[in-house]
């Protein structure tokens, strides 16, 4: 399987968005970092780290579990529900820059989902998309604003993240399934 | 999961377990400013309530709409209900507008299977007879969880009229599938025969089923179904069943004391452990949402038997 | 004339179980005997391994008219009747109005006969309207063709009142039969007081709510010296108390149904949780009622085998179980159900199963039958005791489907049915060609 990012080229990626955020946004008053499940929330956390190494500042963290908004959830008949984890955003949104966070950019229904979420969460004042890998195959006006890497993908080829925090290596592979 | 959830029997023990955990998610939504997610668009709910139960329907009405799921509350008079059309006719009827589930309360053991075997929209049990009420065991294995961090091995102990609650055998199935150590007590006339075939300690003595309980649930006299003399009066009950201080103090300092509501302050808990530090019982209540839209969530999926 | 060839005839008043001949002429059995040849007879042979014997009779049947003609009629009764084997039944008097007088004995007569399937036998009511106050006119119901009396559905209401019944009943020697529940016992109950009745959330209705009423009849019949019959016996309290009566010298003789002996009350919870099709009064007891129950029938302290046969309308038992009306048929799986759980199971023999639903019940309605004696009417009932049957609720007679043994799969069924020398039920699924 061909190895896209190892466990260097992550961590250079993530320091390198760091520096990014701090460019774009003119300082991190206003900014909080939000990770959707499962793989998105750490990567939030690391990013939250790496700011933190650059201007010792804490950007308040939260995770959205976006299932019970997902537009495909009642279409099957057949098979359960999938499994829902908790959101935990333990901070006001409102008038915030929201740095939303995900593993891999794909059709974009994750996001489209993760937005409509977040508005009932309150009004921020400007949202911005993180995504370590873009695959490409957008099935909605959707673009990312900081990407770790552009990955050319067929639509039958899966992109695999792997993170030490839930798999216990650090690694992106693209597997064909 | 089952088509429906008309007792607690129709769960598995991972099942019970799925449902706490998604309640925990589902409880975080109570706390955003916009209370409501969009999951169960377009499907429709028909809240059935041959009784009148201002707390469950209200519940299981905030869970259905805190969910987006259209909700449709239909509440018959008993006493139309004599001169009106069968159950299974007003199923029909319902079933002909095609719900895609039906919470139903009735009065009569068993009315929800009945439904069961004439609908093909899930049916949810919310309370049967002297049957099942299992959302109500499940919102209270919840708060138990959260409190304890653990059902298997706590020392649960259950007091009042057991004979006519669906809330004791809805949790009698319940914890003890979960590992608890489950103790009911109250006047011989109020024991359900077999009641021990569920592994359950059965003590008409107070003071041996509380002590040194983890968690206490106090079970409402039902003063409208006394009418069989169950015992002598309601002064007597107090003296013998009810909850006091002194009667707590006999159970583990953190014991948490849970009532289904509503209460009769004075009959089966003293005011002064209803309102105490101890009690959780406004906290069954919040949670009984959570636990609804989780059970609401879970069952709008597909089913093995579908 | 008939001549029957070739079976084997079970017949215990006379003694007989082996392979005779019956010869009937007209309404009548002429003759009895082995190698019996009629010149101008019609010559029906009997394939071997069916049984010819004295007709059965079901003493414990609620024909529904008039009334309630929507759950049965006598006619679809009695059809009912002659699918099950049974030449003769005895028809409950709750119906509406209530027979406690000659008008409704002699409607319910007409019907039969207009019919012309099984005899029936009209079973007067004790108190006028059944309402437990004073008597009904006895001996003018007696008149009419009352075989005995009773206010089944209810126990008759006081003391005071069975006792005169017994002493008045003395007259014509006629039994008082009981509905044995104690009311203020059973109350509101729907199932019987158990493990899963409880776990169901239903009501109960201990055994004792009968064996208490069982107890206060016997004890009456002993001090009148009247007859007493407990109908549809279900526990195991009740079975003593009648042995404890028949020790005594008392004359109480009793009877129980084919469900009572064949179910229990797991039924409730499975396999169709609060199925109505198993609620009925007495209720399905636990299974050491049940045990007990073939125990008796076993050692003879049961007389009796009667159905209970109560029809209800689909949609009466289509509702919540609290609110269903008590009752399932049973005239035509009781002969199947007799087989398959006694003569099969090795609790009684051929003979004793006639016994049971035929001999005794002649004896103690005091009616013609229950014996293929030279002369008795030619009621006869021929029986298939290796016929796999599976029940099948779409082919029965009777007007009502509420069974509880739907799809059963069962070993023995009847062939067909005699009334009066006329071949009134041949089933088509046994080898017998009439």
């Amino acid at each position: 399987m061909p190895v896209v990012l190892d466990a260097d080229r992550i961590s250079r990626t993530l320091t390198r968005i760091a520096h990014e955020i701090l460019e774009r946004n003119r300082g991190v008053d206003e900014l909080a970092l939000v990770g959707i499940r499962t793989r998105g929330v750490p990567i939030a956390k690391r990013l939250a780290r790496a700011i933190r190494d650059i201007n010792r500042h804490d950007v308040p963290t939260g995770a959205l579990d976006i299932t019970l908004y997902r537009d495909d959830l009642m279409r099957h008949a057949v098979g359960p529900q999938p499994l829902i984890r908790k959101t935990e955003i333990p901070f006001s949104i409102d008038d915030k820059k929201i740095l939303l966070v995900d593993d891999v950019l794909y059709t974009g229904r994750t996001i489209r989902a993760a937005l409509d979420a977040l508005i009932d969460f309150g009004r921020p004042k400007a949202i911005q998309l993180v995504v370590l890998v873009d695959r490409g195959h957008r099935e909605l006006p959707i673009k990312a604003d900081y990407v770790g890497k552009n990955v050319p993908t067929s639509p039958t080829q899966s992109v695999q993240v792997h993170l030490t925090e839930v798999d216990g290596r650090d690694e992106v592979e693209i597997t064909e399934s | 999961m089952k088509k429906d959830l008309l007792g607690i029997g129709d769960l598995t023990e991972d099942e019970i377990h799925l449902v706490l955990d998604t309640a925990e998610a589902m409880r975080e939504i109570a706390q955003r400013p916009i209370k409501k997610v969009p999951t169960l668009r377009g499907k429709t709910v028909v809240n059935l309530f041959y009784e009148p139960s201002t707390r469950t329907r209200t519940s299981f009405e905030i869970a259905e709409k805190r969910l987006s799921a259209d909700t449709l509350n239909i509440a018959v008079a008993v006493s139309s209900v004599v001169k009106g059309e069968t159950l299974a006719d007003t199923a029909r009827n319902i079933e002909a507008m095609a719900p895609d589930m039906i919470v139903i309360r009735h009065a009569s053991s068993g009315a929800p299977h009945l439904l069961s075997r004439i609908c093909r929209s899930r049916i949810i049990n919310a309370g049967d007879g002297m049957h099942e009420h299992p959302t109500q065991a499940l919102l209270d294995a919840f708060t138990i969880r959260e409190h304890k961090k653990k059902i298997d091995g706590l020392k649960v102990t259950i007091v009042g009229d057991l004979l006519h609650s669906r809330v004791l055998r809805s949790n009698v199935l319940l914890l003890t599938r979960l590992g608890a150590e489950v103790w009911v007590s109250g006047p011989p006339t109020l024991v359900p025969v077999g009641l021990e075939r569920h592994g359950v300690h059965v003590s008409s003595s107070i003071d041996e089923a509380v002590a040194d309980a983890d968690v206490v649930m106090m079970l409402r006299i039902q003063q409208e179904r006394m009418h069989g003399a169950f015992f002598p009066s309601l002064r007597e009950y107090f003296f013998t069943f009810g909850m006091t201080k002194a009667r707590v103090a006999r159970a583990k300092p953190d014991v948490i004391i849970m009532h289904p509501g509503p209460m009769n302050r004075g009959v089966e808990i003293d005011s002064e452990v209803a309102d105490g530090p101890y009690s959780v019982i406004l906290e069954q209540v919040a949670n009984g949402v959570a636990v609804r839209m989780a059970v609401l969530y879970l069952l709008a999926g597909g089913s093995e038997e579908d | 004339m008939m001549l029957l060839k070739g079976g084997r005839v079970v017949d215990p008043v006379n003694g007989r179980d082996g392979s005779f001949d019956v010869l009937i002429d007209g309404d009548r059995i002429a003759r009895v005997g082995r190698d019996l040849a009629v010149d101008g007879a019609t010559v029906v042979e009997i394939p071997s391994g069916l049984v010819v014997c004295p007709g059965l009779i079901d003493m414990h049947v609620h024909l529904r008219e008039p009334g309630q003609e929507h759950k049965e009629t006598v006619a679809t009764g009695t059809a009912a009747a002659v699918a099950g084997g049974f030449t003769a039944v005895a028809c409950m008097p709750n119906t509406s109005p209530v027979n406690d007088n000659a008008g409704v004995t002699e409607y319910i007569l007409k019907k039969a006969s207009e019919a012309n399937l099984a005899r029936v036998y009209p079973i007067g009511a004790v108190s006028r309207g059944q309402q437990g106050e004073q008597l009904a006119d006895i001996a003018e119901l007696r008149q009419a063709g009352c075989v005995a009396i009773t206010d089944d559905g209810h126990p008759v209401a006081t003391a005071m009142l069975m006792r005169r019944a017994l002493e008045y009943t003395r007259m014509f020697d006629i039994p008082v039969i009981e509905h044995c529940e104690e009311q203020t016992l059973k109350v509101d109950g729907v199932a019987h007081e158990g493990y899963h009745a409880s776990a169901l959330g239903l009501r109960g209705i201990p055994g004792e709510a009968e064996s208490i009423m069982a107890l206060r009849d016997i004890s009456l019949a002993e001090l009148t010296g009247g007859r007493v019959h407990v109908a549809h016996m279900s526990a195991r309290q009740t079975l003593d108390a009648v042995r404890f009566g028949k020790a005594r010298g008392v004359r109480v003789t009793c009877e129980v149904t084919p469900h009572h002996f064949v179910l229990t009350d797991a039924l409730l919870a499975a396999p169709v949780p609060y199925d109505t099709n198993v609620k009925m009064n007495p209720p399905l007891r636990d299974a050491a009622d049940r045990d007990a129950i073939v125990a008796g029938i076993a050692d003879g302290s049961v007389d009796v085998i009667a159905t209970d046969h109560a029809p209800h309308h689909y949609d009466e038992k289509q509702v919540e179980f609290d609110r269903a009306p008590f009752g399932i048929t049973g005239l035509e799986t009781a002969v199947s159900l007799c087989f398959d759980r006694l003569v099969h199971a090795g609790c009684v023999s051929l003979a004793r199963m006639i016994e049971l639903l035929s001999v005794n019940p002649a004896r103690i309605l005091k009616i013609p039958g229950g014996a293929l004696s030279d002369g008795a009417p030619a009621d006869i009932s021929i029986l298939a005791p290796d016929m796999n049957v599976t029940v099948d609720v779409a082919r029965m007679r009777s007007k009502s489907k509420n069974t509880p043994f739907g799809g059963w799969k069962l070993r023995g069924g009847v062939a067909a049915t005699i009334v009066g020398g006329r071949v009134v039920f041949v089933n088509g699924d046994s080898r017998l060609r009439l």
